[in-house]
Parts: C-alpha cells; sequence; structure tokens
C-alpha cells in the first residue's frame, strides 16, 4: 500500500476557482481550533479581526497602507517567477528604490509636486531596476543562480541603507535637528514631496495603491497579449523550444528582472511617497516586504491581477493581527494564524493542481521500463 | 566462412557436449507497452573464458537483451541459464548474486562518494555494517592492478573523467566477482588510449576465466576483441558466428540485413519525372502557386533536377564547408564535414546514432556554434550559432526531440504555430501580438495538415506523438523554407503518420527546398533520399548515390570499416 501524488492536468475550472474559498475556510476551522484550544473566543476573534481590518475608523485605511507595499513586491516576484527566474532580491530592490526616491525627494523637494512625484518614481523605478540588474546580468552571462545573488544583494542593500542614516554623513542624513544629533535619522522630505491620497469620505486609498493596481493590469497584458509575454511564456515553459524559435533568451532574462526590480524598487518609493517620507532603516527592514511579497505572488499564483486582490487579503489580516496584539493576545498566536492560512491555502492549491492515490504500483509500466524502451526502440 | 546459423548454440564443432554455456537466452521475447517487440525470440549463449560481441544497429534489441540477463526486465517469453541452470531474475540484485553484471552506458554511481566507497556501495565482501576503508581500498588497488583498471580508489567520483567513472563501475563489478560481465557500448565515452587499456583489461577478465559480454555496433573494435560474435537485426538474433571464420563486409550485411538486391531505389516514379507516389493530393495545396520562391532557382527548373541529379546545373542550397563542432561536453564531435544539397535534393544522412548527426543539424540551425569552416544557404554565410538568423535565412528545423525542442508543450497549438513567425509583421501590430488572426491562421493550417486536436486553443502536450509531429512540419514547412533539416521526423511515428510526414517532405523538396534528411532508419534514408552521406564518428565516410550503392557498402561505412 503506498500513497502516490500524482499530477492531475485536468482539474475542472469551478474547483480552480472555488479552491481558494475552501481553502479559507478550512483556515477558519483550523485558526478556530487553536483559538479556542488556547482559551479565546473564536467567533469574537473573528469579529474583532472583521473590524480592525475593515470596518473601523481607520481600519480600512490601514489596510491599505499594509498592502500597498505588498502590491508592488508581490507583482516584482509574479512577474519574475511567471518566467521562471527566480527574484528573491525584492527586498533589497525596494531598498533601493527608497533611497534612490528619498534622494530624488530631497534633491528637487522645491520644484512643483507633480514634477517631484514622477521624478521620485523614476528614481525608485531605476534604483530597484539597477539592483535587481546585478542577478540578472550574472544570471544570464554567467549562469550563477539568481536566487542567491539576489537573495545576498537584499543585505547589502539593507547595509547600504544603514551606512547612509548611521554611519556617515550621508545627504540623506539629517545632521540639522538636535534629535537627530542624538538618534541618527534621516532627512525629513518637503510637502511638495509627499504623495497625495485618493479621499474617499473617511477612507484613504494611498497613490502608490492606485500606480500598482494599473500596473497590475499592464503586466497582466503583457504577459497575454504581447510579443514580448508569448516569448516570456516560451521561455518558462520551454527554454529548449524558445533558443530554437530564434528569441533571444538572456535579452528576455535582463528585461524580466529589470521589471520586477523596478515593481519592487517603485515599491520603495511609495514608502517613502505615501508613508514614510523619510528614510527609515530599522522600519523597512523590520516589515520585510521583500519577502511577503513571495507569499503574496504564490498565493495569486504569479496573475499580476490576483496579486492585487491577494495583497488587501494579506494587508488586511497584518493590520488586524497589529489590532488584535495584546497583554491576552500574543504575537505568537497572531503568526500562528497566518501560517495556518498560509499553508491551507497554499496546501489547497497543490492538492487541486495534484491528486492523492492510494494503492498499489501499477507494476507494468514503471519509468524505467518505458525508459529502456524508447532507448532501444 | 561461417554459415547463417538461425538458431542453435554455435556453429558445428565446438558444441560437443562440453561444459554448459555459462550464460544462455532461449527464445527470450520482451514487448513493451505500445506494441514495441524489444526482443523476438532471441537465442544466445556465451561460454566461460570468451568475449562474446553483441552486434546491431541502434534499436536491434541489444541493450534490452542484456537488461534481460541482469534482471532488470523480465521476459514476456523464454528462458535464461546460467552455467546450464535455469535462473529466474526478479531483480538485478538476484542477478549480482547469480555472478553477473552489467556496466551501462548510463553510469549510476554516486558523485560525491569515493570510488572506494562506491565501489562497497550496498554490498561487502565480509558482511556486516562496518566499513573499514584501508581495507577496502587495499583490495581495490590489488583487483585494479591485476585487472590493469587504474584508478585511484580515493578520488571522489565526481572529479573522475567519464572514462574512470566506467573503471569504477567495472572494477565494482569485478570486487564482488563478477563471473559474467557485459558492457554495453563501453568505447563510445572513451579515448583511442582508453580504449586499449579497457581491451586489456577485458582479455586478463576472459584469461581468468570470466565471461565478458561486448554490445557494440562498431565492426573494427568486434574485429579486434570479440572470439565470436551474435548478431541481432530488429529484435531477432540472426545468427553467432566465430571472429575467426568472419570479416567486416559479412558482419555489415548480417547487421544491415538485406542482400544486395534488396536494397530500395528511392523515389522510383518520382526519379522518371512523374508525380511522386507519396505525395498525396493534399500536399498540392501546401503551399501557394509559384512555389519556393529562392535565390535564381525556378520551380520549373527543380523538376528538371530531381529527375536528372547528375545534371551539372543547379549550384547548392545548403552548403557545408569543412565544418567543425564542439559536442555538449566540450570535445570535437564533427570534423571539417564537407557537404552541399541542390534544391530539390533530399540528402539523406545514415549512420548510427551519436556519430554527430544530431550536432550537424543543431550547427546548421545556428543552435550550435562551430568551431571552424563555414555554413552558407545559397550565396549567404551563416553566423555561427545564431539560430534567428538560420531561421530568417529560409531554414527550417525538424528537430529530433520534438517535445523538448520543437514545442513548448504547455502553450497551444495556435501558439506553438506562431513559435517563430510572431516576429513577422502580419503577426503583430506593435507589441501585441494578433491572437484571433494567428488562430485563424491555425485552424487552416490545422486543415491542410491534418493536425487533429480539439481547437485552435487545445494545449500541444495533450496531442499524441504523430499531431505533434505535424504541428512541427505545419509551422516549419508553411514558413515556405528554403531548406529544411528534418531529424528523426518519423520516429516513434505510427505507420500512417509516418506515411504523412514522408510524404510532406517529399512534397517540400518537389517544390524546391533542399532537404537533410537524418535517420536511424536505413529503410527510410534509401527510400526517400536522393543522396546519402554517412556520418561515422563524425566525419563524413563517404556520400554516395542512392539508387546506385548497396545497404553492405552503407553498412562497412556506418561502422567504420569502409
Amino acid at each position: 500500500m503506498t500513497l502516490r501524488i500524482e499530477r492531475s492536468l485536468d482539474a475542472p475550472r469551478w474547483l480552480r476557482v472555488a479552491l481558494p474559498f475552501l481553502s479559507l475556510i478550512l483556515a477558519a476551522i483550523l485558526s478556530g481550533i487553536v483559538l479556542e484550544l488556547s482559551g479565546h473566543d473564536a467567533l469574537g476573534t473573528y469579529r474583532q479581526i472583521y473590524s480592525a481590518s475593515l470596518t473601523s475608523t481607520g481600519g480600512l485605511t490601514a489596510t491599505f497602507v499594509y498592502a500597498t507595499p505588498l502590491l508592488f513586491t508581490g507583482l516584482a516576484v509574479a512577474i519574475a517567477f511567471r518566467m521562471r527566474v527566480w527574484n528573491i532580491g525584492g527586498e533589497g530592490q525596494l531598498y533601493m528604490g527608497a533611497i534612490g526616491a528619498s534622494g530624488v525627494g530631497l534633491l528637487l523637494g522645491g520644484w512643483s509636486q507633480p514634477l517631484v512625484i514622477v521624478a521620485m518614481m523614476a528614481g525608485g523605478i531605476v534604483a530597484g531596476a539597477l539592483w535587481a540588474m546585478i542577478p540578472g546580468v550574472l544570471r544570464a552571462y554567467l549562469q550563477t543562480n539568481e536566487i542567491l545573488v539576489s537573495l545576498m544583494l537584499n543585505y547589502v542593500a539593507g547595509l547600504a541603507m544603514y551606512l547612509l542614516i548611521y554611519d556617515s554623513q550621508s545627504f540623506w542624513r539629517d545632521l540639522t535637528s538636535p534629535t537627530a544629533l542624538v538618534f541618527p535619522q534621516g532627512k525629513n522630505l518637503l510637502p511638495a514631496a509627499t504623495w497625495p491620497g485618493i479621499q474617499l469620505g473617511s477612507f484613504t486609498l494611498p497613490l502608490g495603491f492606485v500606480v500598482a493596481t494599473v500596473l497590475a493590469v499592464l503586466l497582466f497584458m503583457l504577459v497575454r497579449a504581447t510579443r514580448f509575454g508569448f516569448e516570456m511564456r516560451v521561455m518558462a515553459d520551454s527554454p529548449n523550444a524558445a533558443r530554437y524559435a530564434g528569441m533571444r533568451t538572456k535579452r528576455t532574462i535582463l528585461a524580466v528582472m529589470a521589471i520586477s526590480g523596478a515593481l519592487a524598487g517603485l515599491g520603495g518609493a511609495s514608502q517613502i511617497g505615501d508613508f514614510g517620507h523619510v528614510l527609515d532603516p530599522r522600519g523597512l527592514e523590520q516589515a520585510q516586504y521583500g519577502y511577503t511579497g513571495i507569499v503574496v505572488a504564490a498565493l495569486a499564483l504569479y496573475n499580476p491581477l490576483a496579486v492585487v486582490i491577494v495583497s488587501i487579503f494579506i494587508g488586511a489580516l497584518t493590520n488586524a493581527g497589529f489590532a488584535l496584539q495584546g497583554p491576552s493576545f500574543p504575537s505568537g498566536l497572531v503568526g500562528t494564524m497566518e501560517g495556518i492560512i498560509l499553508f491551507s491555502v497554499l496546501g489547497g492549491e497543490i492538492l487541486g493542481r495534484y491528486r492523492l492515490r492510494f494503492g498499489r504500483e501499477p507494476r507494468h509500466v514503471t519509468p524505467l521500463d518505458a525508459a529502456g524502451a524508447e532507448a532501444d526502440a | 566462412m561461417a554459415t547463417h546459423v538461425e538458431t542453435g548454440p554455435a556453429p558445428a564443432g565446438t558444441a560437443t557436449a562440453g561444459p554448459p554455456p555459462a550464460v544462455a537466452a532461449s527464445g527470450v521475447t520482451k514487448r513493451f507497452t505500445g506494441g514495441v517487440v524489444a526482443n523476438d525470440r532471441v537465442t544466445f549463449e556465451s561460454r566461460r573464458g570468451e568475449v562474446h560481441a553483441l552486434l546491431g544497429e541502434n534499436g536491434a534489441g541489444k541493450t534490452t537483451l542484456c537488461n534481460i540477463l541482469t534482471g532488470l526486465y523480465r521476459p514476456d517469453e523464454g528462458d535464461i541459464s546460467i552455467d546450464g541452470r535455469a535462473v529466474h531474475f526478479r531483480s538485478p540484485h538476484d542477478a549480482h548474486a547469480a555472478g553477473i553484471f552489467m556496466v551501462h552506458q548510463h553510469l549510476s554511481l554516486v558523485d560525491s562518494l569515493t570510488v572506494a566507497e562506491n565501489v562497497v556501495l550496498g554490498w561487502s565482501r565480509t558482511g556486516g555494517v562496518r566499513y573499514s576503508p584501508h581495507r577496502v581500498e587495499a583490495e581495490i588497488t590489488e583487483i585494479a592492478e591485476r585487472y590493469h583498471v587504474r584508478v585511484d580508489p580515493r578520488a571522489r567520483v565526481w572529479q573522475l573523467s567519464l572514462g574512470e567513472r566506467q573503471r569504477v563501475d567495472i572494477l565494482k563489478a569485478l570486487y564482488r566477482d563478477a563471473r559474467i560481465l557485459i558492457l554495453d557500448e563501453p568505447t563510445t565515452v572513451l579515448t583511442p588510449a582508453e580504449i586499449e587499456q579497457l581491451f586489456s583489461s577485458v582479455r586478463e577478465m576472459v584469461a581468468g576465466d570470466r565471461t565478458v559480454v561486448f554490445i557494440s555496433h562498431k565492426l573494427p573494435e568486434v574485429l579486434e576483441i570479440a572470439d565470436r560474435v551474435t548478431i541481432l537485426r530488429k529484435g531477432r538474433s540472426v545468427t553467432t558466428v566465430e571472429r575467426a571464420g568472419t570479416d567486416a563486409s559479412q558482419l555489415a550485411r548480417l547487421m544491415v540485413g538485406h542482400d544486395l538486391a534488396e536494397g530500395r531505389v528511392r523515389r522510383a516514379t518520382a526519379g522518371s519525372g512523374s508525380q511522386a507516389p507519396l505525395v498525396g493530393p493534399r500536399t498540392g495545396s501546401f503551399f501557394p502557386t509559384g512555389g519556393v520562391p529562392t535565390a535564381g532557382t525556378s520551380v520549373a527548373g527543380i523538376g528538371d533536377a530531381s529527375g536528372a541529379v547528375d545534371s551539372p546545373a543547379p549550384a547548392p542550397m545548403l552548403r557545408l564547408d569543412a565544418v567543425c563542432a564542439d559536442g555538449d561536453f566540450g570535445r570535437q564531435v564533427l570534423f571539417d564535414v564537407t557537404l552541399g544539397i541542390r534544391p530539390g535534393e533530399i540528402l539523406g544522412i545514415a549512420g548510427v546514432a551519436g556519430n554527430g548527426q544530431r550536432e550537424l543539424a543543431e550547427v546548421i540551425a545556428g543552435l550550435r556554434p562551430h568551431t571552424k569552416g563555414s555554413v552558407r544557404v545559397g550565396d549567404e554565410p551563416l553566423t555561427s550559432g545564431d539560430a534567428r538568423g538560420a531561421i530568417e535565412r529560409g531554414i527550417a528545423f525538424v528537430p529530433e526531440d520534438r517535445m523538448g525542442t520543437g514545442v513548448s508543450p504547455s502553450l497551444s497549438v495556435t501558439e506553438n504555430l506562431i513559435l517563430k513567425a510572431y516576429r513577422s509583421g502580419a503577426a503583430h501590430a506593435g507589441p501585441v501580438l494578433l491572437m484571433s488572426r494567428a488562430d485563424a491562421e491555425a485552424v487552416s493550417l490545422m486543415e491542410r495538415f491534418d493536425i487533429r486536436a480539439s481547437g485552435p486553443h487545445a494545449l500541444v502536450r495533450q496531442l499524441s506523438g504523430g499531431n505533434v509531429q505535424k504541428v512541427v512540419l505545419a509551422r516549419e514547412l508553411s514558413s515556405e523554407p528554403r531548406v529544411v533539416i528534418a531529424a528523426s521526423p518519423t520516429r516513434g511515428l505510427d505507420v500512417g503518420a509516418t506515411e504523412y510526414v514522408r510524404s510532406v517532405l517529399v512534397g517540400a523538396a518537389e517544390r524546391g527546398a533542399a532537404i537533410m534528411l537524418i535517420s536511424e532508419d536505413l529503410d527510410e534514408i534509401v527510400e526517400l533520399s536522393d543522396r546519402i552521406a554517412v556520418l561515422y564518428e563524425g566525419r563524413v565516410a563517404g556520400i554516395v548515390d542512392a539508387g546506385r550503392c548497396t545497404y553492405e557498402e552503407l553498412g562497412l561505412m556506418m561502422a567504420g570499416a569502409a
């Protein structure tokens, strides 16, 4: 008796659509059990989550504050992973984008607001893209492993950020105000460099989120309907076929890395322009938006449009997690709940694509036989 | 002179009641799913202390037979015996216990372990679980010296060359006191010096009363090392001959399997100028009227050319001059290949697999750089390793590995049909692909090339092998190529699809394309080609007219004995 996991190629469409929701229900049941066992009121907690992330004053706004950076980094990961270029460097690219955008914002703070905003976005895009080109070039021309290179560059980017604020007299560092002399901190951006949110009653939609949503639609069309997207899809499916068809693999890898890095970098710019207005190495590092973006993209199955929805969902959870956290509700429990949700949704996705089969191994056609027949015949 | 002994153990005179054969198979049949009969009532026996060669083309069933002898497969019919006792191996483990070992072409060693560790892996002379490196290394060194199998027992396998790894596999068998050692095409990965060393090891082994079964398709080495030779052809054992009583041309004839009279001539009717029999009415509508617009050759001229190959007229459409190229592991695999194909001509490339055919095709298609020489289409030289340039100059390529290279399996039929044409002006407006137009064209191509799929959006990986190949052909030939490189285009296809693919290729030649047909199926080559070039160890062993050559001639060239 064996347990085998085999690929099921033809899962019905309704199942694929329904699966995430079924998985969420499962997650709710599982976390409910954990909550009850640890002496909390499960239903009450869910109600609290709901209100904290959606209905309370400022709840929805806070949800989008968390969702915005995740949308950028989620898109960055989705576009790269879609082509099987494993850019794990969204974190570092976001830092570089934040450095670039804050630098531009500080430099041009006196200009008119729209110009400064566009310039900051450009600064974030260029910085993130250039940073991503390092693993991109190494992968395309020297066949290095982009996972390792992009991951290690995250630490380099983090240290660069600390260097600018803590260990040097850099342009980014505030060297004038009395508190900054005791506690090193970045220069605050001028009001012109502050990105305006879109006010809908008491709810503020960050400009970054709007931009990222537009980009998600563009990315979706890029993959679906353009020559470039076609090349990406062929390369993802069969690098040999792409070479055979005369596609320029190296160039496409570089382009995808650049796009991915630009998205993460723009996320960094949005952190500065939308929310922080100052380069804050510690805050950015603790938030881990780059790494969470990988989770977001995976949950969205690397579909840019789905990334929008998933980022809001994860943003809401994060927001609710902070609201719940307190003396009676340890942060470990929040983490546990988040873990259960991820586990359920990703597990459900795998089970949707594969099916479990119990039973004995069919003996007559083993891969060995098949390979032998092919080699011999 | 040995005669054709259809069954029976060995030629008369030696079959007197001596000791039973060390290993024997009688009436062994092995079928694989899909109806392939790899072994069909094969009879084979080998004595103690002899080198017994198993000779045959690719697909003759040599490896299958040996996999049965070593317990990897179980025969559907027939019996195996060792030293006269019937045995029923259920796994290689059983075979090892009976003293029979095989050194495979694809070695199975653990890269990160040392030679000594690999040798004792899964087996120990003394039993028990303790492993004493010093003792094992000493034992290995002793065996290695005795059999001239030189390799450092402490080296890690990843540090070794392919030849050295093979020696480790041989050592593994000797360490376990193999009585019968089967070597599956052992010389393919070896340098000439290493081959000499292997042969001296083999002689040492048989001197010690061991039996060595030597699988090969190379006549010179079989003649050098074997005491007796059993020839397999298309899954059947043809005969067994004594080395002393045979020669290269007899072996070549037995291996290829045709008497001279049987050799068929390509496109007999096409050669006489009438409509080729293989071109059905369907093929007539593949291309817009007017045929292929190529450099300076009119369609009318081509029609004449197929009838009179000798006529001085048309210049080659594809010309290779002294082309050299390296293989996947950096070793040179093509040596000064020079050949030309005229418009409307089919040049067959014959040869045993692994003699440079794949690399030759890849060089022309721009998928592999050539290190020396030149490839020209018409008057234009191709840039080395520039696939896009090759496509733009009108080279179509039907690759051998159709699923892994010829198509993108998870994409749709339409997307695979525009795999190359997506760059052309008609396929896009700015950066946006015009998919509905591509779908419409795909539907008409599916009809013309008889691609059976649920629709243009069906994924290619869900199609049958024959339909996948039709997708490849539809894409490659609808581009009106000047040159078509077809590598094993009918392999694995059923009879109907095979006929269809052949008719499409002949049709393309009729329309003026220069066709290179690479195939291991000699019948196919002889049937379709105007001329045949034989590749042996990366060199052109000879180019002959398909109408005038014999199978024996081809067989000798293929086996490197011409």
